[in-house]
């Protein structure tokens, strides 16, 4: 967090366990979420959408409390340094990537609950839970927030894609510990 | 001068309360302005408040504040008129599940008696028949006087009310969606009728 502390203190050797967790957790939660978003959008209405749309809304708050605590841990935790191996570019491309799966994975469960309150659903978080709705009933801003979710996802999945791209290259290709260094039990931690 | 205001004010007073005071008495409340009256329900669907309303109804009416007992209402609404937000549900919530309104086109209410309880309220009694099933219910609604008898012209109230159904008792909502996991059982149906007097 500290910028001078964080230039003058040696990176740390591995990301920390809470790091490893929080990382596949999400990726984990991220997919079963798309794939399910997917899914129930085009199904006929009956009692079995209804309830995945419910599921899928108690999934996203959650992905958006998780990657909250993520950003925030991300931002208290300094991550493993990059290889010496990589380019300035390289190094860039890493680092607005990350920056975009962060902001996405924040403003992706926002534009659903936007979203399911211009529609006219609260979002109840496991149906216990009611999220305040911030925007009125509205129809023509619902469908634009429908259209907003969808692209946010769809650039979710490029950045995925490159993210998943990018490690598998690292791993297979460039052959350094960019892939391993996120998988458990690699060494002890910290 | 202020003698004479003061006599004029009197006398103005006393004309309009005899010439009041006898309509007023008489004012029976027949015509529903169905522009400025509302039937809304709400329900739960998984912890989650939902609600609509239906755009077309009508309704008889004949009440008169001096004997509330020989009051007598009946309601039709026009099921295949909902309007739960969502064309997709208003779609299916007309159909066969749900309302069938193709074979069962109107829901309607007829009152049995009105029992005054004070303070312009009231207790109203009547059947209530959807989808082929009747069933007595009894709630509460009260009527507040809008009058505009200054202007020498019509006179106007409001009734509201509400009370809760099962939607089982009356099978809407079968098949699928008969378990009340996802759709609740409860539904709350609110009215406000607005009237004119004559």
């Amino acid at each position: 967090m500290n910028p001078t502390l964080t230039q003058v203190s040696p990176a740390p050797a591995g990301y920390t366990a809470t790091a490893k967790v929080l990382h596949w957790l999400l990726a984990l939660l991220l997919f079963a979420l798309i794939g399910l978003g997917f899914y129930m959008h085009d199904l006929p209405l009956s009692p079995e959408k209804l309830q995945l749309y419910s599921w899928h809304k108690w999934a996203g708050v959650s992905a958006f409390l998780l990657a909250a605590i993520r950003l925030g841990w991300r931002l208290t935790h300094r991550p493993p340094a990059l290889p010496a191996s990589m380019s300035a570019a390289q190094r860039l491309a890493a680092h607005v990537g990350h920056l975009g799966l962060y902001v996405l994975m924040l403003a992706i469960p926002l534009s659903g609950w936007l979203m399911s309150s211009a529609k006219g659903f609260q979002t109840v978080w496991f149906g216990i839970l009611p999220l305040p709705d911030l925007v009125a009933k509205d129809k023509a801003l619902g469908e634009l927030l429908a259209t907003l979710h969808l692209g946010l996802n769809l650039a979710l999945l490029a950045l995925l894609a490159g993210h998943i791209g990018a490690s598998l290259k690292h791993h297979f290709i460039d052959r350094d510990d960019i892939l391993t260094r996120m998988l458990p039990d690699r060494r002890p931690q910290a | 001068m202020k003698t004479t205001l003061m006599a004029t004010t009197f006398a103005a007073t006393l004309a309009g309360s005899l010439f009041l005071a006898p309509l007023a008495q008489a004012v029976e409340y027949t015509q529903v302005q169905a522009d400025k009256s509302s039937v809304q329900f709400n329900y739960q669907q998984m912890g989650v408040k939902m609600d609509g309303r239906f755009r077309k109804f009508s309704s008889q009416l004949n009440f008169d504040p001096a004997k509330p007992t020989a009051a007598r209402a009946s309601f039709d609404i026009e099921l295949a008129s909902v309007d739960t937000g969502s064309s997709e549900a208003d779609q299916e919530v007309a159909g066969k599940p749900w309302f069938n309104s193709a074979a069962f086109p109107v829901a309607r209410f007829v009152s049995t008696g009105v029992k005054p309880l004070g303070n312009n309220r009231y207790e109203v009694a009547g059947k209530l028949t959807i989808k082929g099933k009747s069933q007595d219910l009894s709630f509460p609604a009260s009527f507040a006087a809008q009058g505009a008898g200054d202007k020498g012209g019509v006179v106007g109230g409001v009734f509201e009310g509400g009370f809760t159904l099962r939607r089982a008792d009356f099978s809407i909502g079968e098949g699928s969606w008969a378990k009340f996991d996802i759709v609740a059982n409860d539904v709350g149906i609110k009215f406000r009728i607005a009237v004119q007097g004559k």
